[in-house]
C-alpha cells in the first residue's frame, strides 16, 4: 500500500506548550487509520494538523514535516484553503450550517466555484447516497439541516464533506454522541467509503477503531506509542500500555 | 430571623413586576399625553402642506422631508462602516492591545453627548470643509454619532455566531471572507439590525446636532447641500420660542408615530428573515 501522509518527527504546541511530541507515522491511502488514545493525548490536535486547521487558533506552531503525496503541506507556498479542499474533515458534534440540506452539502463545492445546477444536484444526491442519508432527506432537501436528527445531522456532515470529492477524510470522533445505529450507520458508510478516501477515523471508542480501521495508532499524552495493523494491535500489542489501553485498564 | 424563601420569593417578583410595569406606565403615559395633545392637528393636510409664518400657521412637509433625508443619509453612510469595523474587529483581527484599545474608544464615542458631536460637525463639515447647513453635514455628523452603537452591536452579534460555524466553514476550503459573507453576516443579520434601528431611532430623535450642522430652515430642500429642519428641531423650536403649542404637539406626534412605524417595520423584517432561514 503507497502513503497518503507522511509524517517525520511532527511536533506541535500551543503557546510553548508541547501537545504532541516527535511523532512520525505514515497514513497508508485507501483505508481506515484508527487513533485511539484517552483524553488529551493529542489526537484531534493530530487531526488538525492534516488539514492545517489547528493554525487558526492563536499561539500554536508546527515542527516537523507532513508530506501528502510526497509534497510537504506546511511549505510557505502552499495554501491552506485550497488543501483543506482536498482534506475534508468531520467534527465531533453534528454542525450543519443554518441552511437547508442541498445548501450544506453544495456548501463547499460552491465556495470552490461550481454554480452548474445540475451539476450540483448530481453532487448532492452522490454524497448523500454515499452518506447513507438520501433515502431519508430526499423528499425535502429544501428544508433545514437543523430540523434533522443527531445522526441524521452527522451523516449530512459526512456529505457534505463527500460533496467536495476529497482525497481524505478526517473525523474527530464522529459518533460521540450518536445513538448505536446511527453510528452504525456511519461505520457503514465509512467501510464502504474508503475504498475510494484516505480516513483518518480519532475515536473514543476502541471497539469501533477495533470494528472498522485497518490500522490503528495509539495516542498517549502527545507522543505515539504503538502503531500497527488493527488485528495484531488488538490481539497482540508489543507495549504494555496499548494493552493496559485497550483491555480498560485506564483512560 | 431568616425570612422564608417562598417569601423571599413572592417579595421578588413584586419587586421586578412592578418595576416592569412602572416602566410600561411611564412609556403609555408619555405617548397617550402626546398623542391627546397631538393628533387633533395631526392631518394628511397637515403632513403635507407648508409651514406658514415660522410654523404658527400651515403644514411641516419641509421638516417631514428633512425627517428622512438626515437619517437616511446617516445610516448610509454609518451602516457599511459600521458592519465593515466590526467584521475587521471580530474575524480579520486577533484579540490585542490595538484592539482593545479601539473597542474602548467606540465605548467611549457611544457616551459622548451629542451636542459636541454637533460642535464637532460645525467646526469640522460646516466651517472648514465648506458645506454650510446642510443635510450633508447633518447627515455626516449624524453618522459619526451613531458610528459607534451600530460597531459595538454588530459586533456583539457576530461574536454570537458559534465558533463551530467558522471552523465548519475553513474545513470546507472557505476563505475568511467566503465565512463571513456567507455564514458570519447571515446568521449576525438580525443583531446587526437592531444597531441599525437603534441609530435610525437615534438620529430621528435628534436635535442639537442637527440645529449645528444641517441648520433649521423650513424652505424645502431640494439637494443635499440645503439647510433643512427635521421634525424634533421643528417641535423645539415651536415649543422653545412659544410659536404654536398646538403646532409643537402636532409635530411631536408625527415623530412618535414614525418612530413606531420604523420600529414596527424592522421587528417585521427581522422575524420574516428568521422565518425564511429556519
Amino acid at each position: 500500500m503507497t502513503a497518503k501522509f507522511d509524517i517525520r518527527d511532527l511536533s506541535v504546541s500551543f503557546h510553548g506548550k508541547p501537545v504532541i511530541r516527535h511523532i512520525s507515522l505514515q497514513v497508508a491511502a485507501n483505508g481506515i487509520l484508527g487513533i485511539i488514545g484517552p483524553a488529551s493525548s493529542g489526537k484531534t490536535t493530530f487531526l488538525r494538523v492534516l488539514n492545517r486547521m489547528n493554525e487558526l487558533e492563536q499561539g500554536s506552531s508546527v515542527t516537523g514535516q507532513v508530506l501528502m503525496d510526497g509534497n510537504d503541506i506546511y511549505r510557505s507556498e502552499v495554501d491552506a484553503v485550497a488543501l483543506r479542499k482536498s482534506v475534508g474533515m468531520v467534527f465531533a458534534l453534528p454542525v450543519p450550517l443554518p441552511m437547508s440540506i442541498h445548501d450544506n452539502v453544495v456548501y463547499g463545492p460552491t465556495l470552490a466555484g461550481i454554480s452548474d445546477r445540475g451539476r450540483l444536484t448530481e453532487l448532492t444526491e452522490k454524497s448523500l447516497k454515499a452518506a447513507f442519508l438520501w433515502e431519508e432527506v430526499k423528499d425535502r432537501l429544501n428544508t433545514s439541516g437543523l430540523r434533522l436528527s443527531g445522526g441524521q445531522q452527522q451523516r449530512l456532515c459526512l456529505a457534505r464533506v463527500l460533496a467536495m470529492e476529497p482525497g481524505v477524510i478526517l473525523l474527530d470522533e464522529p459518533c460521540s454522541g450518536l445513538d448505536p445505529i446511527s453510528t452504525a450507520k456511519i461505520e457503514d458508510a465509512l467501510t464502504e467509503l474508503k475504498r475510494q478516501y484516505t480516513i483518518v477515523l480519532v475515536t473514543n471508542n476502541t471497539k469501533q477503531a477495533a470494528r472498522i480501521s485497518d490500522e490503528t495508532a495509539f495516542f498517549l499524552m502527545g507522543e505515539l506509542i504503538e502503531m500497527g495493523p488493527t488485528n495484531q494491535m488488538f490481539t497482540a500489542p508489543r507495549q504494555k500500555r496499548t494493552n493496559d489501553y485497550i483491555t480498560g485498564r485506564f483512560g | 430571623m431568616r425570612i422564608h424563601p417562598r417569601y423571599v420569593q413572592y417579595g421578588a417578583v413584586a419587586i421586578l413586576s412592578g418595576g416592569t410595569l412602572l416602566t410600561l406606565a411611564v412609556l403609555v403615559f408619555i405617548v397617550v399625553f402626546v398623542l391627546e395633545k397631538g393628533l387633533p392637528v395631526l392631518s394628511l393636510d397637515f403632513l403635507l402642506s407648508s409651514p406658514q409664518d415660522m410654523g404658527r400657521a400651515g403644514g411641516i412637509f419641509p421638516t417631514l422631508i428633512g425627517t428622512i433625508a438626515l437619517p437616511l443619509l446617516a445610516i448610509l453612510i454609518a451602516t457599511p462602516l459600521g458592519i465593515g469595523t466590526s467584521i475587521y474587529l471580530t474575524e480579520y483581527t486577533r484579540e490585542n492591545r490595538v484592539t482593545r484599545v479601539i473597542r474602548f474608544g467606540t465605548d467611549c464615542l457611544a457616551g459622548i453627548p451629542s451636542i459636541i458631536f454637533g460642535l464637532f460637525g460645525f467646526i469640522f463639515f460646516v466651517t472648514i470643509l465648506g458645506m454650510g447647513w446642510s443635510i450633508l453635514s447633518g447627515g455626516l455628523t449624524l453618522a459619526f454619532m451613531i458610528l459607534p452603537t451600530i460597531i459595538r452591536t454588530s459586533e456583539e452579534a457576530i461574536k454570537a455566531v458559534p465558533k463551530s460555524y467558522r471552523d465548519v466553514s475553513f474545513s470546507l476550503g472557505a476563505t475568511r471572507w467566503q465565512t463571513v459573507k456567507r455564514v458570519i453576516l447571515p446568521n449576525a443579520l438580525p443583531g446587526i439590525l437592531t444597531g441599525v434601528m437603534l441609530g435610525i431611532g437615534r438620529s430621528i430623535g435628534e436635535t442639537a446636532a442637527v440645529i449645528f450642522t444641517a441648520g433649521s430652515s423650513l424652505r424645502l430642500p431640494t439637494s443635499i447641500f440645503d439647510s433643512t429642519r427635521t421634525m424634533a428641531v421643528h417641535f423645539y423650536i415651536l415649543a422653545r420660542e412659544g410659536i404654536s403649542n398646538e403646532n409643537a404637539y402636532g409635530t411631536a406626534a408625527a415623530l412618535i408615530i414614525a418612530v413606531l412605524l420604523v420600529n414596527l417595520t424592522a421587528y417585521w423584517l427581522m422575524h420574516w428573515f428568521i422565518a425564511k432561514r429556519s
